[in-house]
């Protein structure tokens, strides 16, 4: 069965209490689960200040869902219905991984790229307690084919 | 018939430019980290060209939608002023 790659990103107001972000992502993360899709991963990058305002809001928590499912089921129609339903949204992306994508996402995720962005996340802002994001693990093992090569 | 007779100019040596991503061999331009995409715009917040980034039209148009989608996230700004 053919299945394809999707990641879709969420930014959800930052006026939320704890409670709610988290309702609101498992809401999602249920119905991508129950329309067949698989979650693969799935990150949260907690507060974080976004380049221009949206709705007045000058931050925004962000959450991404990595996913497959298979095209027929519809799941993208589906969970950005949900997302443009959902008042807590301000932004939302969904978009298709090619193989090159899918690479990328699984070395990311291993920590094989010493990320900055996750680095001053929780620098920038006093934490919101809600860094579910495994801790980046800045190891010895860097590749010289990472995405920051360029000084 | 008589034309005008030209200096020849002396040739500008510049370092042959060279498309980033082919050398290093970078396959997906990660639209969720904006520093990565910071050399690939001006102060403005716009695209800059290939002309002067070097690189290949295969990559510049990944690039490109690369930007696109960290604007819409609002990892980037569509306007600014002084942003480096």
């Amino acid at each position: 069965m053919a299945r394809t790659n999707y990641e879709s990103v969420v930014v959800l107001t930052p006026v939320l209490s704890e409670k709610m972000l988290q309702d609101a992502v498992s809401s999602f993360e249920k119905l991508i689960t129950e329309n067949g899709g698989e979650l693969i991963h799935k990150e949260n990058w907690g507060l974080t200040k976004m380049a221009y305002p949206i709705q007045n809001k000058t931050t925004g928590f962000y959450q991404i869902f990595e996913f497959t499912a298979d095209p027929e089921a519809e799941i993208v129609d589906k969970l950005e219905l949900a997302y443009r339903r959902d008042e807590q949204v301000l932004r939302y992306l969904c978009i298709k991984l090619d193989k090159h994508a899918v690479k990328y996402n699984e070395r990311r995720r291993n920590g094989e790229f010493n990320k900055p962005k996750k680095a001053d996340a929780p620098a920038a802002k006093p934490e919101p307690a809600a860094k579910a994001a495994p801790a980046p693990v800045v190891e010895a093992k860097v590749e010289t084919t990472t995405n920051d090569e360029e000084e | 018939m008589a034309k005008r007779k030209r200096y020849k100019r002396t040739p500008i040596v510049r370092p042959k430019k060279y498309c980033r991503f082919k050398k290093s061999g970078i396959k997906y331009i990660d639209y969720k980290n904006p520093d990565f995409l910071m050399p690939f715009i001006n102060e403005q917040g716009k695209l800059l060209p290939r002309r002067i980034t070097g690189t290949s039209l295969k990559y510049q148009r990944k690039v490109a939608q690369a930007v696109k989608r960290c604007r819409h996230i609002a990892l980037l700004p569509y306007v600014a002023d002084q942003m480096k």
